[in-house]
């Protein structure tokens, strides 16, 4: 641990409670309320931004129009769009940033209205062919849902894995949803017809929606958003909370290959770097903050990042071992009840380090004791094709 | 609803232009690298292989093999939605290539596919294209 690096933190954090604004609030409205909530969070003001990073999900030309909407002069302008992956991407560059002296205080925001704009994300038609690799595969209507389901798909053929293993990671997440007052309202509002802790056999009993997927392994389309704010070591020490210190990052990208492995994810690549950076090792994390699109986006990412052997992933996760009460049995996953049933406005990046931080501060609603160490990885795009990884190791002092 | 029709691909899109006139004809082509050897799919105008990029054009046999699928059961595209349950798959071409394709041809595609097993081309035709979708091989 003598090796590790602390030269910037998360010290500001928050989520937009509400999942449904009812077409009210703008994305950008979204965005600014949760920077402001979280620069109060760390005991700032927006003055004290001198770093904006934005994945232009709001508007075009976000690095023209962002800083202006806000009202802030920041030195470093970086509008990397990954996905959603992409705030695993910005706190790496902010950490990356400070720690060359380029800025002090950096602000990530995200804003979202996909459910008030009924976006199908999971199930619509994908148009514009505008890539040569989009030429030559959108006259085949795969939806969102069956792209990840080619990756179960082959994960069964080539390993054995079972429906019922992938739905330990629905059940795991959801016990945790139950936990998490927003995550329930969340579910309210979004009418889930049914809503309690769930068990292995709700879930393969759920409708199928691309095989072999089911209702009930699909993250949910809702309105949302959340700011970070991330700090250089002399403003972490005076801020309102205890700082939650980025220790090792790691980026990756994955694209379909000609007799490539489909069953493994960027985070093959991303994931040793960023361990190896922070100087731990994933039987170390306490908590794993992993994009939930899809129960086998987890179980994929799991085995990449090294909590188990690629293959093993679904016997690894049986009989409830990603729970926030099982310490010792492996990292409790998504503790904010996750995209399957919390949060998932079309780019959940910005939660799993919003979470994260929450564990690492203690408070969560499933709060793991004694958390000391977690991982945030993020996938943007398309698990079984084109995707960006990015993972981020997280510490407390 | 009744004119929906299949999403079809631009044929102005330049690295992928070759590929679609050629299906006029009932060819399948895909590229190799003179050079190194390497088969580049998706098309494209430079070899990924090397950086010598005299990629040559070949027909492909049309035998290949599904490497994953799924079934889509919802959709709510316009043209897709009246299809479904249908067949989404990864094919990996004999030659090398590993197109996305439908595959067709099957009672139940909720039953009758498998990884691993052997498909062959059948052309969809269109006006200015044809589309390559597989069906089960023979026997």
């Amino acid at each position: 641990m003598s090796a590790q690096v602390r030269s910037a933190a998360i010290v500001g954090i928050h989520e937009y409670p509400s999942r449904d604004v009812e077409g009210a609030l703008s994305p950008l409205q979204i965005k600014a309320a949760s920077a402001a909530r979280a620069l109060e969070d760390a005991g700032l003001s927006w003055s004290d931004v001198d770093a904006i990073y934005d994945a232009g999900e709001a508007g075009p030309m976000s690095g023209f129009m962002i800083s202006e909407y806000f009202g802030i002069r920041p030195n470093v302008i970086d509008t990397t769009n990954v996905g959603g992956s992409s705030y695993e991407y910005h706190a790496a560059h902010a950490r990356r940033d400070i720690a060359a002296g380029k800025a002090k205080v950096a602000l990530l925001t995200y804003g979202s209205t996909a459910h008030s704009n009924a976006a199908r994300i999971g199930v619509g038609g994908r148009g514009g062919a505008g890539l040569p690799g989009d030429n030559v595969e959108s006259f085949v209507g795969q939806t969102l849902v069956a792209n990840y389901a080619m990756v179960a798909c082959r994960h069964m053929y080539e390993y054995g894995t079972t429906s019922e293993q992938l739905a330990e990671i629905s059940v795991a997440t959801r016990a945790h949803a139950m936990r998490n007052p927003e995550a329930v309202q969340a579910m309210k509002d979004l009418e889930f017809l049914d809503i309690r802790e769930t068990t292995v056999d709700d879930v393969v009993k759920s409708r199928m929606i691309a095989d072999p997927l089911h209702l009930l392994e699909c993250c949910m389309i809702s309105d949302g958003g959340g700011a970070v704010v991330i700090a250089a070591p002399e403003v972490a020490r005076n801020c309102a909370k205890r700082p939650v210190w980025i220790l090792g990052t790691g980026e990756a990208t994955k694209y379909p290959e000609n007799g490539g492995d489909i069953t493994t994810s960027a985070a093959a690549q991303s994931g040793p770097p960023a361990f190896a950076e922070a100087g731990v090792t994933p039987d170390e994390i306490d908590v794993a903050m992993i994009y939930d699109s899809f129960s086998i986006t987890v179980l994929t990412i799991l085995e990449d990042l090294g909590f188990c052997p690629k293959g093993e992933g679904g016997r690894w996760v049986e009989g409830g071992r990603l729970r926030f009460d099982r310490p010792g049995d492996g990292p409790a996953l998504n503790t904010d009840g996750g995209g399957l049933s919390s949060n998932h406005p079309g780019m959940r990046g910005i939660f799993l380090l919003i979470e994260a931080a929450r564990q690492l501060r203690g408070e969560s609603t499933s709060q793991v004791d004694h958390a000391s160490l977690a991982v945030a990885h993020g996938n943007g795009g398309m698990l079984g094709a084109r995707h960006c990884a990015g993972t981020v190791i997280l510490g407390r002092d | 609803m009744a004119d929906a029709t299949r999403p079809l691909p631009k044929l102005d899109e330049l690295d992928t232009r070759p590929f679609w006139e050629a299906t006029r004809d009932g060819k399948l082509t895909y590229q190799r690298c003179d050079d190194c050897g390497t088969v580049v799919w998706h098309p494209r105008r430079h070899c990924t292989g090397c950086t010598g990029g005299n990629l040559s054009w070949h027909t492909a046999s049309g035998a290949g093999t599904i490497y994953t699928f799924s079934v889509v059961r919802q959709s709510y595209h316009p043209f897709f939605r009246t299809l479904v349950p249908y067949a989404v798959a990864w094919v990996d071409l004999d030659e090398g290539p590993r197109l996305l394709t439908n595959v067709v041809g099957v009672k139940d595609p909720t039953s009758d596919l498998a990884c691993g097993q052997r498909v062959t081309l059948e052309w969809e035709e269109h006006d200015e294209l044809k589309i390559p979708l597989f069906r089960p091989a023979d026997g």
